[in-house]
């Protein structure tokens, strides 16, 4: 009796985890149902209102004009943005696996002083608005900044030398700059659990460190390596804010073209076409993916952090580690340093007055912010995505990995799609298809949330997916032989083993949710302002005073997250610790 | 220690739940106050004390909807005509002003003290869009750079084509920016379309004198201009109220603002912004009473120092920073909304054309 | 001549130091076995012969060359992990073709190889399976064909037995020796268990707590074993504290608690009048004894706990009146055995007694 009663107790608690906000309901129906949640939430949330913006781009009058779409092909204009929008798509992709390789090693395989805190720190880039981080590539590398002064001197040259603004080294800089962490922490934190004996074993064989990478590391890699191109790739692809303010006029994403279209010129045909041909492409890199993934994927056996893990100990280690970190430092840290050196500057000193300005309402205005309220707003839309995305994202994993069902082929590819469509596109779907009960949702503050979910849930699905389907089949089946009930065996052995992946994926969408601003902001809101919010509010009007306010909320937010960050780490699945 | 990643999730969604649902819309009960929906652009801004004043008269609560930029705002609300967001929309500015009419969102309604705003800001006479405020769009230039270079500050638009001034003006995109769209209109006003020098010619040239364009606003003030930002280019587009708003946002520790204005005939473009109460509005008499009061002096002198602009009530009394360094030039470029609906995305088209490609 | 040589190894973890000073040599075509209980230092001392490791101190030589600057990859050397770490994207032949591959021989020279090394294991025909989906022990024979491939000039099996089954196990521990043998590579086998050591090793050598205890043959070894320590890892029980009090030449006297035992085996120790040492008593040192024992029997009267039958031999416990338990191993009939819980005497053979060095606490 005792011992039924705890098992139950044990399942029921499980479940309560898995999806503790419809237990109800999951508990008096069957898993079906749970495993509908993911679609219907994309029906509900993303297709529906997809197509009524659609339609009424398209088919004003219920019937389909095609006068746009041959607009797109009359001129070669599109044809070259997407062109464009595809390449550099591609190389800042490249570079940002090849930059961020040697730092997903290091992170998988050695433990070092500050580790924890340099990993919470390279997430810090992915929240921060554009215009902060264009402000920071300025301070550093624009025409008066101390390094082209400094060279200006050196060598008696008449301009600065480094002159970076408005060119495509910028755009692909800080695309590097933006996404490094993905790929560190997708890539990085699969190797921490790969099994070091399978290279050791390839080193025995005569292969040089080199070979034992490209014939074994990077291949048992792939699965986490392809997941993380793609988010970067999907993520470039509809750069925005990057190529809009960095790259200058010149250079166009079609979500670039699409916003324009949209917001300044009112052409929705046009810009439906444009969407929908930026949803179509997502769609074929996605399924090209898919076929990767599915065939890249294999049961591996792996291994907790702690027993993959060592110190740097060799000259060689050490010099590994170190220049990694000091690359992350330069490349990722500077910037966000030079952001919060300008923070405390007031134009006669430093002192804390941007500070201790955020805090009075000097103008007595309605749309005030108070920095508690920010990020206390801040953090309870962070909360309510990381929760909403772990929930749908677990169960999207689920339904991806069994690799037999067709099912999963289709859905992979629809699971990114929410990835690579326009925010303004979708907000504006937003605006007509959520105008009535039970879904007259235009104006709650659960929108928001619910549009940062969107773009975070394909990140949990993808951290979560190469692991789930890692775990051998062995594993479970023993454990079911040994008499645990299905629940059991996710407690037991699934949820211990993926629980790493899923922290990466609770970062990711904490991370998302924080920083989000692009989407939210084209849609109506209720006053509920969010910190990115209110740094774009400091930076809408002339001044120092909003300039330095500004870079001081900026440089709260960096800290917030980074502090959101160390906490979501220092979290672990009870005994089984760090896997 | 095994109950943690529950308890995390559990309270995680809670807070969540709890905090984002704490302010939902208020269901008006019969005693309690009405709503009144207010939809804006992100920039709209008032005085706490103000808007009570209005809650209390008239037992209502102000309810704000910021929708994005004047673009994305009024796209919303035409969007969502058939079930509207909001009661009132404020922020249709001239340049939209056209498309605003021609989606027929708004319903007519002729304010009280609308005497009190010049004729010129009337751009309706059908009065379903009032003007609130005005502001001149020009450029802004950094005082000390020519000081130290000697060199003579611009002061007209022609002016920015000289050879001296290579290389050290940032103009916004017109395309994705709504200064920038000014000041195109500015050129178009002031050069024209035909005759021996258009606005294209001077863009020419100013593509010739190494003119820099920028996404929006905030990029070219704090980005690009040597005052405010890291840039090395002394002449930015903005507003003509931005030095004095340089004086007041520095703690005291400017005297006068670090910019000028180059006001000279047609170099600057006036954007006049409007309120208009939207079709299917629910609380009609609210919304009039809210326009009503917006037009009040109270709101108006509240306008200033919340967005800096000039109110359009001339009765309203401007704030001592206002009269000593904002500046309104004598006579800025005219476009008509007509004109600008009909030729906007040409003109456009024609701008990027000669400066980007 | 050794072809392998080790000579003060150590390495430090903190305090402690995991292998410290061991030195060993290992001939060519010789099987050594590290025996030890786990976490005795025996894996970290493969791993750092193998190159994966460093040492802090002490030197490897292979043919008498310090190989210390040699990377992994060029050292030739095999090692077999205990979780065999079969690549998983591989089949089994491209897992047994990898080090051929690295080598850079040509094709047909590596599918013959293949085959011969996959026949050597008795895995003809496995060429193109999914190694996920093979069994322990074929995974095992993948592996050992994996590390045989390249003709290793050292190979080095960590526990390779260590995740089978029993009945496997004490198949393949023959077969394992025969493949060995019948390649005649030089190995060093890793392991916790006496029996898979001495059906193994030609020497073994036996660690714990990271030094060295003891080395030989696995009859010396069994024979003598040096310490304590030793006797109780090999399963040697018959541990009692005791006193010499009589010296001759090949042989002594000891008072020990069940009495005073005369000793005819005195191995290596040399043992003066007075010295306190351990006796250890063999398990098949007895023989039981009907009738009354004589002065000079060596015989011990104590209560029989536990007899099992063996098949050729009984296996008897028994609580003498110091409250010590004895087990030993008799040739006997089951007549001549007293019923459980009943009185017994036993003679002990004094050639299978000895003494060993006294641990101090």
């Amino acid at each position: 009796m005792n011992e039924w009663m705890n098992g139950r107790m044990m399942n029921d608690k499980h479940l309560l985890f898995a999806y503790s906000h419809i237990r109800t309901f999951t508990i008096r129906y069957s898993p079906f149902a749970i495993r509908l949640l993911p679609l219907v939430f994309l029906a509900v949330f993303f297709f529906y209102p997809l197509l009524a913006i659609f339609r009424l781009s398209l088919a004003p009058q219920g019937h389909l004009d095609l006068a746009a779409p041959a607009k797109l092909v009359s001129t070669t204009y599109y044809a070259r943005t997407l062109w464009f929008t595809t390449w550099q798509a591609t190389v800042s992709t490249l570079l940002t696996v090849i930059l961020a390789m040697p730092g997903a090693y290091i992170f998988a395989r050695y433990r070092f002083p500050g580790k924890s805190l340099l990993q919470a720190l390279t997430t810090v880039p992915f929240v921060m608005p554009t215009i902060v981080v264009a402000a920071a590539f300025n301070a550093l590398l624009g025409p008066r900044s101390h390094l082209n002064l400094a060279l200006m001197a050196l060598f008696g040259l008449q301009r600065p030398p480094i002159n970076l603004q408005h060119t495509i080294w910028i755009i692909l800089l800080a695309h590097v700059f933006y996404n490094y962490t993905v790929v560190l922490r997708i890539v990085g934190g699969f190797w921490a659990n790969l099994n070091p004996r399978l290279e050791e074993a390839a080193r025995l064989l005569g292969a040089d460190s080199w070979r034992a990478f490209w014939q074994v590391t990077l291949p048992l890699l792939a699965p986490a390596l392809v997941a993380a191109a793609l988010l970067v790739f999907i993520f470039c692809f509809t750069s925005f804010g990057v190529v809009l303010i960095l790259g200058g006029p010149r250079f166009a994403t079609l979500e670039v073209e699409i916003y324009r279209q949209t917001v300044h010129l009112f052409n929705l045909p046009l810009a439906a076409t444009l969407s929908l041909a930026q949803i179509t492409l997502t769609l074929a890199m996605t399924s090209v993916y898919t076929r990767l993934q599915a065939r890249t994927a294999r049961p591996l056996q792996l291994r907790p952090q702690q027993t993959t893990q060592r110190w740097p100990t060799t000259w060689r280690d050490r010099a590994l580690v170190g220049g990694n970190v000091v690359f992350m430092v330069v490349l990722l840290l500077t910037p966000l340093l030079a952001l919060a050196e300008r923070s405390l500057w007031t134009g006669r000193g430093y002192a804390l007055t941007n500070y201790s300005e955020l805090f009075v309402n000097r103008r007595g205005s309605v749309f005030f912010v108070p920095p508690v309220e920010a990020v206390r707003n801040s953090l309870a839309f962070a909360a309510l995505t990381v929760g909403l995305a772990l929930v749908l994202g677990v169960i999207g994993a689920y339904l991806l990995a069994d690799r037999k069902s067709r099912l999963s082929r289709w859905l992979d590819p629809i699971f990114m799609l929410p990835l690579g469509t326009s925010a303004v596109t979708l907000g504006f779907g937003y605006i007509i298809a959520l105008d009535r009960p039970p879904l007259n949702l235009r104006t709650s503050p659960l929108l928001i949330p619910i549009a940062h979910t969107l773009v975070a849930f394909p990140f949990v699905v993808r951290a979560v997916l190469p692991v789930l389907r890692g775990i051998h089949p062995h594993l479970r089946e023993s454990a079911s032989v040994l008499g645990a009930s299905p629940a059991r065996v996710w407690r037991e052995i699934d949820l211990p083993i993926v629980s790493r992946a899923l922290l990466v994926g609770a970062v990711f969408a904490f991370t998302i949710s924080m920083g989000e601003f692009g989407a939210t902001s084209l849609i109506a809101r209720p006053q509920m302002p969010t910190m990115p919010i209110a740094i774009y509010r400091f930076l809408g009007q002339p001044g120092a005073l909003n300039y330095g306010q500004a870079l001081a909320m900026s440089t709260l937010l960096m800290l917030v997250c980074a502090m959101g960050f160390l906490s979501i780490e220092r979290f672990r699945y009870g005994e089984v610790g760090e896997f | 220690m095994k109950k943690q990643l529950c308890l995390l999730l559990a309270f995680v969604i809670l807070t969540g739940l709890a905090t984002a649902c704490r302010p939902a819309a208020a269901t008006p009960t019969p005693a309690g106050p009405r709503t009144l929906v207010l939809m804006s652009h992100d920039s709209f801004a008032v005085s706490e004390d103000v808007i009570a004043e209005f809650e209390e008269a008239h037992n209502a609560k102000v309810q704000f909807l910021p929708s994005g930029d004047a673009g994305a705002a009024l796209n919303q609300a035409i969007l969502s005509k058939a079930n509207p967001l909001a009661d009132v929309f404020f922020g249709v500015d001239n340049t939209f002003l056209s498309r605003a009419l021609q989606a027929g969102i708004f319903e007519p309604y002729k304010p009280r003290g609308l005497e009190n705003v010049p004729d010129e800001l009337k751009l309706d006479p059908e009065y379903r869009l009032v003007p609130v405020d005005y502001g001149d769009v020009c450029l802004n230039y950094d005082k000390s750079y020519f000081e130290e270079k000697g060199l003579t500050p611009p002061q007209t638009l022609e002016d920015l084509t000289r050879p001296e001034l290579k290389g050290l003006t940032v103009v916004e995109n017109p395309a994705t920016s709504s200064p920038g769209l000014c000041f195109l209109l500015a050129t178009v006003g002031h050069f024209g379309e035909s005759g021996d020098y258009t606005y294209l010619d001077f863009w020419r040239d100013m593509r010739a004198n190494d003119v820099l364009v920028t996404e929006g606003w905030e990029d070219a003030y704090w980005g690009q201009s040597t005052w405010a930002g890291e840039g090395n280019r002394p002449i930015v587009v903005s507003y003509a109220t931005s030095p004095a708003a340089e004086v007041y946002f520095s703690e005291g520790a400017l005297e006068e603002p670090p910019t000028g204005n180059v006001l000279g005939d047609g170099a600057c473009f006036r954007q006049i912004e409007f309120v208009g109460i939207l079709k299917g509005t629910k609380n009609r008499d609210l919304a009039e009473a809210f326009i009503d009061f917006m037009l009040s002096e109270h709101f108006q002198e509240d306008i200033p120092l919340q967005m800096w602009v000039f109110p359009a009530n001339e009765k309203a009394a401007l704030p001592q920073v206002f009269l000593d360094f904002a500046e309104i030039p004598e006579r800025p470029a005219v476009v008509s909304p007509e004109a600008i609906a009909k030729n906007r995305e040409a003109w456009i088209e024609a701008w990027t054309e000669v400066v980007l490609r | 001549m050794p072809i392998l040589e080790i000579h003060h190894l150590t390495k430090s973890y903190g305090d402690e130091r995991f292998p410290d000073d061991i030195s060993f040599t290992v001939n060519e075509g010789e099987i050594v076995c590290l025996l030890g209980p786990s976490g005795c230092g025996k894996t970290t001392l493969l791993r750092i012969i193998a190159g994966l490791e460093t040492a802090d101190a002490g030197q490897v030589l292979f043919a008498g060359r310090d190989v210390r600057d040699v990377p992994v990859h060029h050292r030739n050397f095999g090692l077999m992990f205990q979780d065999y770490a079969l690549f998983p994207h591989k089949n089994v032949f491209e897992n047994v073709a990898f080090g051929l591959r690295m080598m850079h021989l040509p094709r047909t020279e590596v599918e013959t190889r293949v085959r011969e090394v996959l026949e050597l294991v008795g895995l003809s025909g496995f060429e193109e399976r999914d190694v996920n989906l093979l069994s322990g022990g074929e995974q095992q024979r993948v592996a050992l064909a994996r590390s045989l491939a390249p003709r290793p000039r050292l190979l080095m099996l960590d526990e390779p037995l260590g995740s089978l089954d029993r009945t496997l196990r004490e198949r393949l521990m023959n077969e394992l020796r025969a493949i060995l043998k019948g390649v005649g590579v030089t190995a060093i086998y890793v392991t916790h268990d006496q029996e898979e050591a001495f059906t193994v090793a030609d020497r073994v050598v036996i660690m714990n707590h990271g030094r060295k205890v003891q080395e030989g043959t696995p009859q010396d070894v069994y024979q003598n074993p040096a310490t304590e320590f030793v006797a109780r890892f090999l399963g040697l029980t018959n541990l009692l504290p005791g006193k010499v009090v009589g010296v001759g030449k090949g042989h002594a006297e000891v008072e020990t608690e069940i009495g005073r035992l005369e000793i005819s085996n005195l191995g290596i120790g040399n043992w003066e009048l007075g010295v306190e040492a351990t006796v250890l008593i063999r398990p098949e040192a007895a023989g039981v004894i009907t009738e009354s024992p004589l002065a000079d029997d060596n015989a011990i009267v104590g209560t029989l706990v536990e007899r099992s039958f063996r098949g050729g031999y009984y296996r008897l416990v028994i609580r003498h009146a110091s409250g010590l338990h004895l087990s030993f191993t008799v040739q006997a009939i089951s007549e001549s055995l007293p019923p459980l819980g009943a009185s017994i005497c036993l003679s002990l053979r004094s050639e299978a007694i000895s003494l060993l060095p006294r641990v101090q606490n």
